[in-house]
């Protein structure tokens, strides 16, 4: 499995131009408050959907953020692009704390920082023609291509793999994974250093996804862009991303390269995830090792106390219920590989006897 | 080219198998021309058996499903052929004998459990009333047949949670209290409709792992239908693979997924990224967009994303339909294309080269 070597390989030109991080997040909170009452609204309490995450993503690397629904990446991306206010936590990019920053010089700062949304239907305007949707984050900035506007957004429809013709049309006139396109090339019009990418590819076909994920990979070579991906398909974000976090009800529980997180996962709850995906090999399926989580993930209201993921592990002890596990490097384990866990596994994913069953495996 | 068939005229010949579907074809007529959703689709099931249909979104997986519960009728779809279910053929039914069928031998799993659940009555009343509809039993009995159901699909405290109304579920939940729904009558066919689509990883595994629980229990037939071919590898036994509407390819998991024919089932096999693949190979996406279904290309209606097709002589790709053939001498993998078994062999030991 030496297969890391070729990406980085080609990025090290960019990352040896600033050795430091271009997007730093600091104990990042996002908390939505509950209120109840009519007139005088009181706070009863707050989703703490985001609760104390930190992460690095150097220029032209791509991170990968992957976890249930509910746990909190989506939310953690659009803190990072300010589409939410931060509750607590420090955000830095390239070198600039943008935090809490006023609307108008954001705007300057999102230049640099941009975003592919999830569903193509609903992230463009029906009554804007692809070409006004392309220009207007140019417009908006007052930049003011020597081209001219028109013809600098023919030229990313193309980088796309769109026809430039298409200016004119409007997005209903294109199928899903052309539609992913022009947001692809709205997000690329300001020529971005970081992209958030927030499950840009699991709204498509499959045939239609490997289009789009090649898509970003050779922009990203070409434009040596940033990347945080989110995404909930732990195939994808292998394929994609150098690095990978996997987020547990607010929280990294887990930080890695893809290869020692995939081949090696230390948190418990990594482990259930890779065990869960659907692997099509026929054969294999059956001597695959299965690690079944009952339930759903608790509420982020009322989060449980210490190791969020102890009420589905089936290690939990009553240290998991006092203590929080911090997010730690263990000894002996790749450099930059941290997990968040009491009993943390050391042991290759591949041998399946030595993994102790989940209670509801056990019951079948 | 539509066959429009009354119910006398179709030939009486009750199938072997439980489920027998025969040139099955769903044909819309729309103003800009007829969509042909379902053009000659035939496939059997066993009891006890799980058969996954595979395909692009537009392909007619989920307008073949519906057909087999009879809910094209009434629209302006036009349906033809046989589905035989347990001796009985089901496209020349009334809408009142189908009914009776609905829910008590023919359930299904729709994919959107929020949008399939009435907003407005509780989880545990919709379940009961589907119990009602086709068993003497009173309100109470069906309440706590709804309640027992709600626990075999691991709710827990399902007494209470049947009190509750769909919006207080999660994802995960709304989709167990939509498979308790269709199994509470014992059904034997059930056709799950993308039924993990909208879940995570991990509560799909739970829900796959409930429908085999169930199927192994009652012995039932299912269906499922899904783009995902890691969940068909992990719960069919067989698949069919579907493309503008025909059957392109079919046989048992083993035999498509290991030993695929149709260049259609290569690229989606390899376009989907594997959790041991190679990081550094690009990924090898299918070109271009599935067919519009008025106008499918001529021939074969794969060729124009085929990257074979140069390799069959005389253009037949451009102006020949190929024939669903039996593939080296077994009748239970069939494939339609025109690539002949040594090239094909020759062009799958070249790719193995090329990516492995």
């Amino acid at each position: 499995m030496s297969t890391t070597k070729s990406i980085p390989a080609q990025q090290s030109g960019e990352k040896s131009t600033s050795g430091e991080n271009l997007l730093e997040v600091e104990d990042l909170q996002v908390h939505f408050p509950i209120r109840q009452g009519i007139v005088f609204q009181r706070q009863i309490g707050a989703v703490r959907a985001v609760d104390g995450v930190s992460f690095q993503v150097k220029p032209g690397e791509s991170l990968g953020l992957v976890g249930e629904s509910g746990c909190g990446k989506s939310t953690t991306g659009r803190a990072v692009t300010r589409l939410l206010e931060p509750t607590g936590g420090t955000v830095r990019f390239d070198g600039e704390d943008i935090t809490h920053k006023k609307v108008a010089s954001m705007r300057a700062a999102r230049q640099n920082l941009q975003m592919i949304f999830q569903d193509p239907y609903s992230s463009l305007n029906p009554r804007h023609t692809v070409g006004t949707i392309i220009e207007t984050p140019m417009k908006l900035n007052g930049i003011n291509p020597e081209q001219g506007h028109k013809k600098r957004a023919q030229e990313l429809l193309e980088i796309v793999g769109l026809n430039p013709e298409h200016y004119n049309r409007y997005p209903n006139e294109f199928s899903g994974g052309q539609r992913q396109r022009i947001g692809i090339a709205r997000a690329l019009a300001l020529k971005p250093k970081l992209i958030v990418a927030d499950e840009p590819v699991s709204a498509l076909d499959v045939s239609i996804q490997a289009q789009v994920v090649n898509l970003l990979q050779d922009l990203q070579r070409e434009f040596g862009l940033a990347f945080l991906f989110i995404a909930h398909d732990l195939a994808v974000v292998r394929h994609f991303s150098e690095r990978v976090a996997v987020m547990y009800l607010g929280k990294i529980v887990e930080i890695a390269d893809r290869e020692t997180l995939y081949s090696r996962p230390q948190h418990p709850y990594t482990h259930a995830l890779l065990s869960a995906v659907p692997e099509v090999d026929p054969d294999g399926a059956d001597n695959r090792e299965r690690i079944r989580l009952t339930g759903d993930v608790p509420s982020p209201i009322n989060p449980p106390s210490g190791c969020r993921f102890r009420t589905r592990c089936w290690k939990a002890q009553d240290i998991c219920a006092s203590e929080e596990p911090p997010l730690v490097q263990l000894i002996g384990s790749a450099d930059g590989h941290q997990a968040a866990c009491h009993f943390p596994e050391v042991k290759q994913v591949v041998a399946p006897e030595e993994i102790p069953a989940a209670p509801a495996s056990a019951a079948e | 080219m539509a066959i429009e068939l009354s119910p006398q005229s179709v030939d009486v010949n009750p199938a072997s198998s439980f489920l027998e579907v025969r040139d099955l074809r769903v044909h819309f007529p729309t103003e800009d021309g007829l969509v042909k959703s379902v053009d000659g689709v035939s496939f059997s099931l066993e009891k006890g058996k799980t058969l996954g249909i595979v395909g692009e979104s537009g392909s007619g997986k989920s307008v073949t499903s519906l057909s087999l519960l009879g809910l094209h009728k009434g629209s302006r779809a036009r349906v033809s052929g046989e589905v035989w279910l347990d001796g009985e053929e089901l496209v020349g039914m009334t809408e009142a004998q189908m009914r009776a069928l609905r829910g008590q031998k023919v359930s299904m799993i729709f994919q959107d459990p929020l949008s399939a659940l009435h907003p407005f009555f509780t989880v545990g009343s919709q379940i009961a009333e589907a119990y009602r509809v086709h068993h003497k039993a009173s309100k109470k009995e069906a309440h706590e047949r709804a309640v027992e159901m709600l626990k075999r699909v691991g709710i827990p405290q399902p007494e209470r949670r049947a009190k509750d109304y769909p919006h207080q579920f999660s994802g995960g939940m709304r989709q167990r209290a939509m498979i308790a729904m269709s199994l509470v009558c014992d059904p034997e066919l059930l056709i799950a409709d993308e039924p993990t689509t909208a879940l995570d990883v991990t509560v799909q595994a739970q829900i796959l792992d409930l429908i085999r629980d169930l199927q192994e229990e009652f012995g039932s037939a299912v269906i499922i239908i899904t783009h995902d071919l890691g969940v068909v590898a992990e719960i069919s036994d067989d698949i069919l693979v579907m493309y503008g509407g025909r059957r392109i390819e079919y046989g048992s998991v083993h035999d498509v997924l290991k030993a695929p024919e149709h260049p259609y089932t290569w690229g989606l096999l390899q376009s989907m990224p594997h959790l041991g693949g190679d990081v550094s190979q690009r990924l090898n996406p299918i070109p271009g967009s599935p067919p519009s279904l008025i106008n499918l290309p001529s021939g074969c209606a794969f060729n124009p994303r085929c990257a074979f097709k140069d390799q069959v002589a005389d253009g037949r790709c451009l102006s020949e339909r190929p024939e669903l053939l039996p593939v080296l001498d077994s009748d239970k993998h069939i494939a339609a294309c025109h690539l002949t078994g040594d090239a094909k062999a020759e062009i799958r030991s070249a790719s193995a080269r090329g990516t492995k």
